[in-house]
């Protein structure tokens, strides 16, 4: 905080209140009902509630549908993350090192970023549609007959190369900055120390990326489990039928499609939990950067 | 000499490697958006039988001429430029109704002492920690039993209950020397003086790299924007993309064209932002999410 400051008795009130005003409203008390009524049950004709205690939890982590999805997000998260992290890691590394072009290849692999999820989705539906999508005929030719909405493979993999897709551009805009900050006279002494590319990466610039990479890493973590949502509907067309989805668009199908208050209220809450834990994770990771660099 | 001549032409093959890379992956990124441009000039019948389309055809302006200007949906009464309406709407009015909101809650924290500073600091920043997708259920009850939906009000403020805009100006707001306040003050500005004359001018340039971070957010809303709103007068281009995809189901000859015209109107005002404005746009993204 600032040593110089104003004081008086209402003004900053009076500036906070807008603020604290729309997340009491909009944020607290949504979050606080989504917790009260993971412990009801909603009466399916609209009578009231009844307090259950923990059942609404242990049915959910019971049934197997959810420790499908719950597997599927695993799955789905790591291989977004790693994929997107390591694929824009290569293009950062690549395209600081140009000299010509550096600024077209800029701007061609960031754009996407403006590219909203569910577009990505639709853009994905048709490069990757039956009868007309470019990719199903590319795959056709090593004798994959990609069948995505049909197989549950073939659907996982949509969504994976469509969410990696959107993904990309902001971990390279943040893994360029990252090493453009990194001082041209490290650089330069490296280059003399080790003239080999790859170890010269691995030894010097590698290390010097980490605290990008970490900050990186949880953010792609957030949007894989988040920020997909809208590339999983539109992909889905609304019917996922026998496919797989997330555990976030799950609490959408129970919650708005199922009826089933409680139930999506206590997989709201389990999320809750996870994103706290990693949000902490980030907190605590930030703090030691600060204090050691 | 002649030990320069192999390592010169080393270095050659490390640098066209490096494009082919760089080729490779622009090529990645772009290939998707152009083909659905190309697809997107052609007649459904024709791509129907032929398949996604490498080069321009004849009927683009018919095909954007038929999504823009001709009503569609249930009704028969909506047209993508209602939609396109209402996503500048609600790209507007979310950016700019976050940045006069987080500036003031910035200002508040960090530069005045008052009882339960610290307390609003960490009920603000608190909301950081949940995203919207794990308490829709909630939030959509909330926002109906205020008589909200089908509202802008219930499309944008909702979405203003997070604290990104607030942490990002006061990690500016830090950084401002502190000689700027002491100095108005000997001039005997008051808070709202100093506010008004001397901190919104220097945060000119943050101000429009949040803009338009917060713009392109606002446009690409999906989730919230297809709980919400219902009647078809208040649907964005992006809530709208749910609708294409029923062309794809139960029909003959999908309207792959008009759905690829579509599509393309729905991303081209945020990419145009992002490209046109690139610099303020890294700016924002790389100081917004430390």
């Amino acid at each position: 905080m600032k040593k110089a400051q104003f004081s008086h008795p209402v003004f900053p009130y009076l500036l906070l209140l807008p603020q604290l005003s729309i997340i009491a409203v909009f944020f607290y008390w949504p979050s606080a009902e989504a917790v009260r009524s993971s412990f009801y049950l909603e009466d399916p004709f609209g009578f009231g509630s009844s307090f259950v205690g923990l059942d609404n939890y242990v049915d959910m982590v019971g049934t197997s549908v959810y420790q499908q999805s719950a597997l599927f997000t695993v799955f789905f998260t790591l291989q977004v993350t790693v994929l997107s992290l390591v694929i824009a890691l290569l293009l950062a590394v690549k395209a600081d090192h140009v000299i010509r072009g550096a600024s077209s290849y800029k701007t061609l692999l960031m754009w996407v970023y403006a590219v909203a999820p569910p577009v990505a989705g639709l853009l994905g539906l048709f490069i990757m549609d039956q009868h007309i999508g470019p990719f199903v005929q590319m795959v056709e030719l090593v004798g994959w007959d990609m069948q995505v909405g049909v197989h549950r493979t073939d659907t996982a993999i949509a969504y994976v190369l469509v969410a990696v897709w959107k993904q990309i551009p902001v971990n390279f805009i943040f893994f360029l900055s990252g090493l453009q900050s990194i001082p041209r006279s490290i650089k330069e002494a490296a280059r003399i120390d080790d003239p080999s590319g790859f170890s010269r990466f691995w030894h010097v610039t590698f290390p010097l990326l980490a605290p990008t990479g970490f900050f990186l890493l949880i953010i792609n973590i957030t949007y894989a489990l988040f920020d997909t949502f809208g590339v999983i509907d539109v992909m889905l067309r609304s019917e996922p039928g026998n496919n797989p989805v997330t555990l976030v668009y799950k609490i959408y199908l129970d919650g708005f499609r199922g009826n089933d208050l409680g139930g999506s209220s206590a997989q709201s809450v389990v999320l809750m939990i996870l994103v706290l834990a990693l949000t902490v994770v980030q907190f605590r990771f930030i703090e030691r950067r600060v204090h050691y660099t | 000499m002649a030990s320069e001549i192999p390592r010169l032409s080393g270095i050659k093959w490390s640098v066209i490697g490096d494009h082919a890379i760089l080729v490779v992956g622009s090529l990645f990124m772009l290939l998707p958006v152009y083909m659905a441009l190309m697809t997107s000039t052609h007649e459904s019948l024709f791509i129907h039988a032929n398949g996604a389309q490498f080069l321009p055809g004849k009927v683009a302006v018919e095909n954007y001429h038929q999504v823009l200007f001709v009503p569609g949906g249930f009704n028969k009464t909506i047209t993508s430029m209602t939609m396109f309406t209402n996503s500048m709407i609600m790209g507007l009015g979310f950016a700019v109704g976050k940045i006069l909101v987080s500036m003031l809650a910035a200002y508040a924290i960090v530069y005045f002492r008052f009882p339960f500073a610290t307390l609003s600091f960490w009920v603000i920043f608190t909301t950081l920690l949940v995203p919207l997708e794990v308490r829709i259920l909630p939030s959509y009850e909330i926002v109906q039993s205020l008589g909200l939906l089908n509202s802008y009000t219930g499309l944008i403020v909702p979405l203003i209950a997070s604290a990104t805009g607030t942490f990002f100006f006061r990690q500016f707001f830090k950084s401002v020397p502190e000689e700027l306040l002491e100095a108005a003050r000997i001039d005997g500005a008051g808070p709202w003086k100093f506010f008004k004359d001397i901190l919104v001018p220097i945060s000119r340039t943050m101000i429009a790299a949040l803009f338009i971070i917060m713009f392109v957010y606002g446009w690409n809303q999906y989730l919230w924007p297809t709980l919400i709103t219902t009647e078809e007068g208040y649907y964005t281009l992006v809530r709208g993309i749910k609708q294409i995809t029923s062309v794809w189901v139960g029909a003959n000859v999908p309207e792959y064209g008009d759905a690829m015209a579509l599509t393309i109107v729905a991303m081209l005002p945020p990419v145009l932002v992002v490209v046109v404005a690139q610099s303020w746009f890294v700016k924002g993204l790389v100081e917004s999410d430390k």
